[in-house]
């Protein structure tokens, strides 16, 4: 049944379908003992379905419809074994003890109703080779140990917390504890630090390797992220739309791409484009100095918050921030979560109050003033927020969404209106046809378009865009972020762009903000801070950018 | 978690305050009067107003209130106008009998309920949902007196199986005392018992989607295991809330329960005395299904923080 005893996985003409559609198309791969392979695939690339195969926990009305997924046998603990067709008492001891899954979302994953503890203490018992009952004192110290081994401080005390007591690193390196609780042979990491900031990202996965070297694990990594794949693994798969387009080392890939679709993954990976230098799309000289002077003024902005059931004391999210923005220009406010960028971006819009300090736009704070003059002031800055999902109402069509500030404001009448949508939709490159749709008729990409032309209905001159791209697959950002590029150029506007990613500010912005903790830690000119970084706090958010390995 | 308590004590105490405001007023709107159903229809105005002097409802409402809430504080609800029985020795009687038919029939619907649920979850599209559901259908739109005809006819009369009607103090006799109350609770509780079974298997049907779920499964955990540990755990904490919201609609539920199994209870009691406008009666009686609604509420509230980490943490933060 292995063609190979040496292999660890042989998957072999694999189909998935879900109710009678199928998604993944006959790919085959196999993995040998103790390799690091990748799968990279955008979503809907069917990544996660074959993971999903691979330890038959399929959602809904999926089905394996064809071929095998062979798991390699011969060691002490267990046999050659078709994971396709086994019984699911056989998955049940091969889930945890043999195969081992560090899954995508650390938030998600843990049963927010039961103690960190007692979850690792159920993958033990779970993966048990003793018989009889188990000794629960002894459980308790093996969960203990993992928890600590996988790099939980004070292991002992955590252990009797809840998930929601821990930060994201945190609760993913939880669930690497569980994912190693079964000493499995083989590790399936899905996305394990996609949701996470890219330092912590860099901790979490040096840890993991570092794990799963000592034990020889194989290991099977799913991303999106190609620079993080060629950082991480020996070998990359690349995925699209079900099928398996190319295989080949991290070299062969990134520096030579032999099909069309990797091309354009390796064009758009915002990381290996920010390692190697190249596909800045922000234009260096913007054109239109129209006025003179900033559009956008911060002024040592401080915005406490009081922590709850403690009375007087506080908590500083932005200390003491200053920073102009020239119009036409992109400047990025970057940083990590909890860095206080988004409660920058909050105030200058006005949906937040500052505790001192002044955010003006074109000398006006949207905090002090009233009446008609804020009415005005409003539409020079629009937002357009992180989560295409949920800034939109579902129940609205997509021309209502468009024409929803036009009416605010009392712009135009009807059949004006209408054209000024039809005009917004051709802005942003999406047919007119959209305009009797509704937000879940789209992609994650069409409805960030939809979100940029609202914001452009009012001709606004600031754009405030809050984490705008990071919801979004990488070829899609990469679309995005050339639509805002050029919209920029045609109608000279100014971006706040707040983001956590450094590999999307090389590409669009002109500066760069750099927080941590509330401070502005670093000030200036992407070419300087990406080529001469002062502060200790931007090399190491530099180092972290996955990829850099290959930009020589 | 104690501050939080706390908290929630005081706003009980004030719902309470109000609660004897509103029953003390309402009972006085009630049409009819007292006194005339005490002396009766022939009685002399002055046999009237003396009636009306002994009873005190001669002095201004607020004296009137006033000496309630005093003699409510030393545990004194007044006697019966219409038996002179003090009303603490009426309650006391039947009281008992409404609580343990309320507890007993609550249990039944709990149990029943999340049984019902997590099957109809684990048997989705089969026979088994099919038969859960259709309990709950028929739970909730068939009226409780007409399923309790039903089931006096059938399961007591023809079958045998258990009494009519009757009561058995459950503390002098548990096994009699079960067995008679049987048949009341189950009719009682199935209304609750279907609100729980569908929510049960609503929350059930989601959190067996979720992620943690999956995961609890990659881990090589057992189905049953998962379902109970991961998947039902995390259903309880909306049918607590949907439970404790319910509960209310259990007292008058008891009412309508204990007079077709002819129960000597709190509903019973009830009946009587707004019948004979029995103002001590109906005053005493409302209070404590007030408190007791306040009570119970309060209970959910601290289970639901038990059951939920969050909002423990949350409170003491």
């Amino acid at each position: 049944m292995l063609q190979d005893a040496e292999n660890i996985l042989e998957v072999t003409d694999l189909e998935i379908a879900f109710g009678g559609t199928p998604v993944l198309h006959r790919i085959g791969f196999s993995m040998r003992r103790g390799e690091r392979v990748a799968i990279v695939g955008q979503s809907g690339s069917g990544k996660s379905t074959a993971i999903g195969a691979i330890l038959r926990l399929l959602p809904g009305s999926g089905r394996i419809t064809h071929g095998s997924i062979v798991l390699g046998g011969g060691t002490t603990r267990g046999e050659v074994e078709d994971l396709a067709t086994a019984s699911e008492p056989v998955m049940r001891a091969i889930r945890g003890e043999r195969i081992g899954l560090v899954p995508q979302d650390p938030m998600s994953n843990l049963n927010p109703a039961m103690r960190i503890g007692a979850q690792v203490a159920d993958a033990l018992v779970a993966n048990r080779t003793t018989e009889g009952k188990p000794d629960r004192a002894q459980i308790r110290s093996q969960a203990v140990a993992l928890l600590a081994e996988a790099g939980i401080p004070d292991a002992e005390r955590r252990y009797g917390q809840y998930p929601h007591e821990f930060s994201g690193g945190m609760r993913q390196r939880v669930l690497i504890a569980i994912a190693l609780a079964g000493k499995p042979e083989l590790l399936i990491a899905d996305e394990p630090t996609s949701a996470l900031d890219v330092t912590v990202q860099r901790q979490i996965l040096n840890h993991l390797q570092s794990l799963v070297d000592a034990r020889g694990t194989s290991l099977l990594f799913v991303t999106h992220d190609l620079g993080l794949a060629a950082d991480r693994t020996d070998r990359i798969i690349v995925m699209s739309e079900g099928r398996i387009v190319e295989v080949g080392t991290p070299r062969e890939i990134l520096l030579d791409p032999q099909h069309e679709y990797t091309r354009q993954l390796v064009a758009a990976a915002p990381s290996v484009a920010a390692a190697l230098g190249a596909g800045t799309l922000a234009d260096p000289t913007p054109e239109n100095p129209a006025r003179a002077g900033s559009i956008l003024v911060v002024e040592s902005l401080v915005k406490e918050f009081a922590l709850r059931g403690q009375r007087g004391s506080s908590i500083r999210a932005v200390d003491d921030v200053s920073f102009e923005v020239e119009p036409g220009t992109t400047t990025a406010v970057v940083g990590e979560s909890g860095s206080g960028k988004t409660t920058v971006a909050r105030i200058i819009l006005g949906l937040e109050t500052a505790s001192s300090g002044r955010a003006l736009i074109d000398g006006e704070s949207l905090t002090t003033t009233r009446g008609a003059r804020r009415r005005a002031l409003r539409r020079k800055v629009q937002p357009v927020f992180q989560d295409p999902y949920g800034s939109l109402d579902p129940t609205y069509s997509i021309e209502r969404l468009i024409d929803e500030p036009l009416r605010i404001f009392g712009v135009g009448s009807r059949s004006s209106r209408q054209d000024r949508v039809a005009e917004l939709l051709d802005q942003v490159a999406l047919p007119r046809t959209v305009a009797q749709r509704r937000p879940n008729e789209l992609s994650g990409g069409q409805r960030q378009r939809v979100a940029i032309a609202r914001a452009l209905a009012l001709e606004p001159e600031l754009l405030i865009c809050d984490e705008a791209v990071s919801a979004l697959d990488v070829l899609v950002q990469d679309q995005i972020l050339t639509l805002l590029a050029d919209l920029q150029e045609r109608l000279g506007l100014t971006y706040l762009f707040i983001t956590h990613d450094l590999s999307v500010v090389r590409q669009i912005a002109h500066c760069v903000v750099v927080m941590r903790s509330g401070v502005v830690v670093e000030n200036g000119t992407v070419d300087e801070v990406f080529n001469h970084p002062t502060a200790d706090y931007t090399r190491e958010l530099l180092g972290a950018i996955p990829g850099a390995a290959f930009a020589a | 978690m104690g501050r939080y308590v706390l908290t929630r004590l005081w706003q009980s105490v004030l719902t309470l305050v109000l609660a004897s405001l509103v029953v003390f007023i309402g009972v006085r709107q009630l049409p009819g009067d007292p006194a005339l159903a005490m002396a009766g229809e022939e009685a002399s105005p002055e046999q009237l107003a003396a009636v009306r002097a002994d009873l005190g409802l001669d002095q201004p409402l607020l004296t009137q209130y006033v000496a309630f809430v005093r003699n409510m504080f030393q545990g004194d609800f007044g006697e019966s106008t219409r038996t002179g029985t003090p009303v603490t020795e009426l309650v006391a009687t039947t009281l008992p009998v409404t609580l343990w038919l309320s507890a007993y029939a609550i249990v039944v619907a709990i149990v029943v309920g999340i049984l019902l649920g997590v099957v109809a979850e684990r048997f989705r599209g089969r026979w088994p949902e099919w038969v859960a559901n259709a309990m709950a259908l028929i739970g909730l739109s068939v009226p409780n007196f007409w399923l309790g005809i039903l089931a006096i006819l059938y399961l007591a009369v023809t079958l045998g199986w258990f009494p009519a009607s009757g009561y058995v103090d459950v503390l002098s006799d548990p096994l009699r005392g079960l067995y008679y109350l049987t048949l009341p609770a189950l009719i009682l509780g199935t209304g609750l018992a279907a609100v729980i079974m569908r929510q049960t298997r609503a929350s059930m049907i989601e959190t067996m989607t979720t992620d943690y779920v999956r995961t609890a499964r990659a881990k090589g955990l057992g189905r049953g295991r998962v379902l109970v540990r991961y998947g039902l755990r995390n259903s309880l904490i909306v049918v607590v809330t949907i439970v404790g919201l319910q509960l209310g609609g259990l007292i008058s539920g008891a009412v309508v329960t204990e007079r077709i199994f002819a129960l000597p209870g709190f509903g019973k009691l009830t009946l009587d005395a707004v019948f004979t406008r029995d103002y001590p009666v109906i005053q005493a009686v409302v209070l404590i299904i007030t408190v007791s609604y306040i009570l119970i509420n309060l209970a959910v509230d601290i289970l639901y923080s038990v059951i939920n980490p969050k909002i423990r943490v949350g409170g003491a933060a």
